[in-house]
């Protein structure tokens, strides 16, 4: 449902704690296990709007990161950079366990030192020896020192100038006898600025058009490595270009709904492409530098630094390593940066209850999560959500507790009932010194006050319909176990009622009511209860009710819900039964609808599929069956007998060469094909016998008709003799 | 009067004996013929009526060879028959060629249908 609200993010879909808020929990408690499709959407609805409608106070960093920091630097780093950004992590977080690398580091940043590494390498072996302290001779910074000043005055892209104005900025940190000072700082600062562009931005190269954010943070942080490496005082007319130029850039800020601000890439250029997260933490890394390098004002509005710290905040706890490096480090420098430091309100919870006489508590710290200057917290005002104009409480102090670092309203307004509030917050710093803090001006809170709302009068009752005179009535304890059984016909009434009050007496409107009838093959039947004043009552007048009832009479339990965010004893509860006569169902009547399916059954194993086979014949037993194959072959031999009886011979079998051999040829043929049966029978196919046939045939159609004509002329002759 | 009567059948028989003698021995070889492949098929009835017609078609080829080629071997016997005016013309070679004919064809169809 998130995805549907203005306010969420497309680069970190994290959803900071706070915004789940109560309301939605307890919608989803009271109401998921037994949620009515008629009712599922428009409650979805609610849950999303709820959820969409509250604010974000994002905490600050806080031990968690600390321990997401320890699990997601293991220790294993890949290059100098990895470990740079894991060391400053860890600096900044204070965590004392480092990862135990220092002499695999420490071996690998002299080894980049020592040899004409990359520039970037060089860069970040020097960051690194700037948290690791690692033993380098000062021979070697000189090396360096000289080699980078030569690239600095022939760089002609402003990731070059970038690297090597940082690593001399470092090495005048770490080395401070090697003689770093740019003898054309003019120069340097001329090249860098040409690459500027008229709305703040910066280009990489002379020769590229495009302009990039992410490039306008690099420039700005080579550029107050310029005017601290300068042995001679940069024009202050440039630096004041300079501060023109990050107004622009803060001009072209980016704003989520919830007050947070961000920088984001405009175009994906040939450069590699920055999100959101990496390109705002650039541009603060540069800005804070150049606010640290430069003397006087810079004019960004405190609500934009803290919109600033409130999108790094919001995201939560990245899972990606880079992400938290940038997350970190840039709350870092907000946190100590010249322009102003954002101060950030968190209430340990926004629900209170009545019942407990729970306080109001309000914490107040950096970013960081260090404490605050000494300041007051005002209630400036608070309201019912929806009615902005009555204000309950008005110019309430908050009394600072020493001791938990806590403002606490010590007395819970008389006023406040149950429901939803807003509280309006204000910081009102007591001395503010040389710094400058951004407080954010009045802060909007969403509170939930929740309480124990007392259920009373309920009455169930069976009524006349036509007379409107009481059958039967009975009174509920609804806080207790009580159940009724009732018993009613179509031609009657059925009567529920209760009040809801909350603790202070008033009227109470839960956000839902349900009178729930359930029969016994599990037809349920849903109805709102509608409320006039603080009654709530249902009539049910079952004569309109028996065609959506299906006609089916029998026993239908009966269940009340009444559930709130702010009410304390949401309940759902089964009042017991009543036995209902309906008239049979007409001929013409809608008959019955499949009963709703478990949307959950769809999930259980589907029946076993059995497949029902065959079953063999029954056969007789083998011996009967060899039996009669001895059977079938007695008439043959009979036959056979009985030709020898009747004193069959050969005797006109042709005796000369010609004819006797087609008359074995036509025997033959006769037998092949007899054979060639068989082998159907057995395995060929009617393709390849017929075929087969064709060949026998015609061979036997040949030799056939020679020994049939040779024997008829034979006995021709015989005949004419 | 029963006595008399077996008497006269015998007598009827022998008769019919007799007389069946003086066919010639071609004849009597397609006589021959014919009652083994009539006696085949009831044989194979007689299995049927026992087991049960389980594979019927086996059955049915079984029974309707011996039957076709007890029919043909009458055709056979018509054609060839010298008292058989109808034929006269007609060579017993013909004939002979005919039966082998038919056969064959009958039998490619029972083979067929064995299954």
């Amino acid at each position: 449902m998130l995805f549907s609200c203005t306010r969420s993010r497309n680069t970190y879909q994290s959803v900071p704690k706070s915004s789940l808020e109560p309301s939605a929990t307890i919608l989803i408690f009271v109401l998921l296990p037994r949620m009515a499709r008629n009712l599922g959407g428009l409650l979805a609805l609610l849950v999303a709007i709820s959820i969409c409608g509250a604010v974000t106070i994002p905490n600050p960093i806080s031990d968690s990161h600390r321990f997401a920091a320890s699990e997601l630097f293991d220790g294993s780093f890949s290059s100098l950079e990895d470990a740079y950004e894991a060391l400053r992590v860890f600096e900044i977080l204070a965590i004392g366990k480092k990862p135990d690398v220092s002499t695999t580091i420490c071996q690998k940043v002299v080894e980049t030192l020592g040899s004409s590494s990359p520039l970037k390498d060089l860069f970040y072996a020097l960051k690194v020896n700037g948290i690791s302290k690692c033993k380098v001779n000062g021979d070697v910074f000189k090396d360096i020192a000289s080699r980078l000043k030569a690239t600095v005055n022939d760089a002609s892209t402003l990731v070059d100038m970038y690297y090597s104005i940082g690593s001399l900025v470092l090495i005048k940190d770490q080395a401070s006898d090697v003689d770093v000072l740019l003898s054309d700082a003019d120069g340097a600062f001329h090249s860098i600025k040409t690459l500027s562009q008229s709305d703040g931005r910066w280009r990489y190269s002379s020769d590229n058009p495009e302009s990039s954010t992410y490039a306008a943070g690099l420039a700005l942080e080579a550029l107050a490595g310029v005017i601290s490496l300068a042995s001679s005082e940069i024009d202050q007319s440039r630096v004041n270009t300079l501060k023109n130029d990050i107004l622009k850039l803060f001009d072209s800020i980016e704003k989520y709904d919830d007050g947070s601000f961000y920088f984001d890439e405009k175009s994906v250029g040939g450069h590699e492409h920055h999100g959101s997260l990496s390109t705002t933490s650039s541009v603060v890394r540069g800005v804070t530098a150049f606010a640290a390098v430069t003397s006087g004002k810079i004019n960004v509005p405190g609500d934009k630094i803290l919109g600033l710290a409130k999108f790094f905040l919001g995201i939560g706890i990245p899972g990606d390593a880079k992400d938290f490096f940038n997350q970190v480090e840039s709350l870092a420098l907000l946190e100590s940066n010249r322009v102003s430091i954002p101060l950030v309100l968190s209430l340990p919870a926004t629900v209170f209850s009545l019942s407990r006489k729970d306080q109001v508590k309000v914490r107040v710290n950096t970013v960081l999560g260090s404490a605050a200057p000494p300041l007051t917290v005002k209630l400036v005002r608070a309201f019912r959500t929806g009615a902005k104009d009555s204000a309950i409480i008005e110019n309430k102090d908050l009394q600072y507790d020493q001791t938990s670092g806590l403002h606490v309203l010590v007395v819970f307004p008389e006023k406040v009932d149950v429901g939803t509030y807003v509280f309006v917050f204000e910081m009102v710093l007591h001395d503010s010194g040389e710094k400058v803090y951004a407080t954010g001006g009045q802060i909007h809170v969403p509170i939930y006050v929740t309480g124990i709302i007392k259920v009373s009068n309920a009455e169930i009752a069976v009524l006349d319909s036509d007379l409107g005179s009481v059958e039967t009535r009975k009174t509920l304890d609804l806080a207790g176990t009580d159940v009724v059984s009732l018993s009613a016909n179509h031609l009657q009434k059925l009567r529920f009622s209760f009040q809801l009050t909350t603790p202070h007496g008033h009227a109470f409107h839960p956000h839902q009511a349900f009178f729930k009838l359930r029969h016994e093959t599990k037809y349920e039947h849903i109805f709102m209860v509608g409320n006039s004043g603080n009654k709530f009552e249902i009539i049910l007048d079952f004569l309109g009710l028996v065609e959506k009832f299906y006609y089916l009479s029998g026993r239908y339990d009966i269940e009340l819900t009444v559930g709130d965010a702010v009410m304390e004893n949401s309940f759902l509860h089964p009042i017991g039964h009543v036995e209902l006569d309906l008239p049979d169902a007409p001929e013409k009547a809608a008959r019955l609808p499949p009963l709703p399916v478990d949307p959950y059954s769809r999930y259980v194993p589907k029946a076993e599929i059995t497949h029902i086979f065959r079953a063999p014949e029954k056969r007789p037993p083998q011996q009967l069956s060899l039996t009669f194959l001895g059977l079938t072959l007695l008439p043959f031999i009979g036959f056979l007998v009985g030709l020898l009886r009747l004193g069959v011979n050969f005797k006109n079998f042709p005796s000369s060469a010609v004819p006797a051999t087609y008359a074995i040829l036509f025997h033959l043929g006769l037998a092949a094909v007899l054979l060639l049966y068989v082998l159907f029978w057995v395995k060929l196919d009617l393709f390849t016998t017929l075929k087969t046939v064709g060949l026998l045939g015609a061979f036997l159609m040949l030799v056939g008709h020679r020994i049939l004509s040779h024997l008829a002329s034979a006995s021709a002759k015989l005949k004419s003799a | 009067m029963a006595r008399s009567s077996s008497k006269d059948a015998q007598d009827l028989f022998r008769a019919l004996w007799s007389a069946y003698s003086a066919t010639p021995t071609n004849l009597k070889i397609i006589d021959l013929y014919v009652l083994f492949a009539i006696s085949t098929a009831l044989i194979q009835v007689a299995y049927m009526a026992l087991v049960g017609s389980f594979p019927f078609n086996s059955f049915l080829s079984g029974v309707l060879s011996c039957v076709g080629t007890a029919v043909l071997a009458v055709c056979l016997r018509i054609q060839v028959n010298k008292e058989n005016k109808e034929f006269k013309d007609l060579a017993p070679e013909r004939a002979f060629a005919d039966f082998v004919l038919c056969n064959l064809v009958l039998h490619l169809v029972i083979m067929n249908f064995l299954g």
